[in-house]
């Protein structure tokens, strides 16, 4: 069972208070209806689905019921940090696939 | 290479073999060391794996092939799901696959003559809701115009089968009624890869071991071999099948698939006396349980929602499944668990697999199986190995290529087959 701080309960719980709702840092597109089907189907079905960190997304669904993102390795499960979503805007920067 | 001559396994060589105290069987395969190069590399030695490589020796006649597996065979996902086979699916593109599965289960001992221990005692998904009801109705309406056997049961008829069902009207989640078919079941996983794995040694495949692939050389853009942690391995064709790992084998090549990596953990009882001849699956309370000929129950359930690499999940995603499995057999709530575990599945956004050339000419992916792909093992094997053989899709793995997630043309199976996600 993971351990997730929440930042802003700012205290540290167990997983089944929290959902994962998957990758962090998507931004919805500004105008969906100037892309091309490849664009689109990018968005919508991949993902990075990186061996090692990983930037996604937690709901403290039995908490405070507020989203925030965490950083967790895939292998070791070790989770590196957690912030409020709109901080460290630079996780979006991350670009491509990396795989440890 | 010419084929080995080996011996076959039948009642005359057990009891040849018994005068000698067992103590001369022959090695089931051999441990080659790796070719320069191969018409065929085959990354990952699961089932789906060796059972690509068996059918391209056997049905293509290409036995320059190797299969390069980084721990050991079958010791990945093939050796740690719940066995369970069946073919109810409700969409065309999807049923025709698992089908041809089902077909080639059904002749897969005398095959490979090997023991696959293919049992086909029924397997019956639960319904709970007048909803479950309704799609339950119409898959099984759509199974039988596909030609794939299936009935709607009644709670009484349910009650019949599974006396230790509790079919009560005053459980939480009463029982409404099932799907069954009969032709589904189980087979035992590790023969599974083992009986491929022979047969395709004996046809003069090359299975590779302890080798790590660790990148994809292309040149002008063109596949031409793998880098191991043994060296450059050179293909005039790869197919990648690995799984959880199907992602990270894509990056190598600067691909990539709409694929998450997520733990999905099963875990295995006590031994019982016999008491369950059938495999239940409900989706509503979420768990599926069958007892091996051992006499273990075998449970299996949904995935931990989070991506994970890490072959083991949360406890608390076992202690629900246990839940559901207490909810349906009350009888089984004072069995002691024996051992659980965790695989890396490899899930799609439809729950259909991905069977694809890429835009890498030469490296073909086969993938995407998620929690279901254990029943697929020959069919999946079949189509791809016919597909590496002819450079071009089999004419059933043609609805599953990547494109699908740019074109629309999902085939979404999430739910609708009745299965536990």
């Amino acid at each position: 069972m993971l351990q997730i701080y929440c930042p802003y309960c700012q205290e540290l719980r167990e997983e089944e208070e929290f959902s994962p709702s998957g990758e962090a840092h998507i931004a919805r597109p500004r105008d969906p209806e100037s892309l091309s089907d490849e664009q689109w189907g990018d968005y919508l079905f991949f993902r990075k689905n990186p061996r090692g960190l990983h930037r996604e997304m937690w709901h403290h669904s039995a908490g405070c019921r507020r989203y925030f993102n965490v950083e967790r390795d895939t292998v070791s499960y070790v989770i590196a940090r957690s912030y409020p979503i709109g901080e460290d805007p630079a996780g979006a920067m991350v670009e491509g696939h990396d795989h440890e | 290479m010419p084929t080995r001559s080996r011996n076959r396994y039948s009642a005359l060589s057990l009891l040849k073999h018994g005068l000698s105290h067992h103590e001369n069987w022959q090695r089931a395969w051999r441990n080659p060391t790796p070719k320069q190069s191969y018409d065929v590399v085959i990354v990952g030695g699961g089932g789906h794996g060796l059972a690509t490589a068996y059918y391209l020796a056997k049905v293509h006649g290409i036995t320059n092939v190797a299969v390069v597996e980084k721990g050991y065979l079958g010791g990945g996902n093939t050796g740690r799901n719940t066995t369970i086979i069946r073919s109810n699916y409700l969409w065309d593109e999807a049923a025709h696959l698992y089908e041809l599965s089902m077909k080639l289960w059904e002749g897969l001992t005398q095959e490979l003559n090997f023991n696959v221990m293919f049992s086909q005692r029924g397997v019956m998904n639960l319904g709970h809701t007048l909803q479950d009801m309704r799609d339950i109705e119409r898959r099984v309406n759509a199974n039988r115009l596909n030609g794939i056997d299936g009935e709607v049961l009644s709670t009484a008829e349910i009650q019949t089968k599974i006396p230790l069902l509790n079919c009560s009207p005053d459980s939480r989640y009463p029982i409404l009624g099932a799907s069954w078919q009969p032709r589904g079941g189980t087979a035992r996983h590790d023969a599974v890869a083992w009986g491929y794995a022979r047969g395709a040694d004996a046809l003069g495949v090359d299975l590779i071991q302890q080798t790590e692939v660790t990148g994809i050389r292309r040149q002008n853009g063109v596949a031409v071999g793998v880098e191991t942690n043994r060296g450059f391995i050179g293909a005039a064709r790869i197919g990648c099948v690995t799984a959880g790992n199907s992602g990270v084998l894509a990056g190598m090549a600067g691909l990539r698939l709409p694929l998450e990596s997520h733990p999905l953990q099963a875990l295995v009882s006590e031994p019982l006396k016999p008491c369950l001849d059938t495999v239940v699956m409900s989706n509503a309370v979420h768990g599926y349980v069958s007892q091996s000929d051992k006499g273990d129950l075998v449970i299996g359930a949904g995935i931990d929602r989070y991506n994970g690499y890490g072959q083991r999940g949360s406890l608390h995603v076992v202690e629900h499944t246990l839940q559901a499995i207490c909810e349906l057999f009350p009888a089984f709530s004072r069995v002691r668990m024996n051992r659980q575990w965790g695989g890396i599945v490899d899930t799609c956004p439809d729950a259909c697999p991905i069977i694809s050339a890429t835009s890498v000419p030469g490296l073909y992916f086969n993938c995407g199986w998620g929690t279901g792909g254990f029943k697929a093992t020959p069919g999946s094997g079949f189509v791809f190995a016919d597909t590496l053989a002819k450079g071009k899709l089999h004419s059933l793995a043609a609805p599953f290529t990547v494109d699908r997630f740019h074109s629309g043309a999902l085939i979404d199976e999430h739910g609708a087959a009745g299965v536990a996600h």
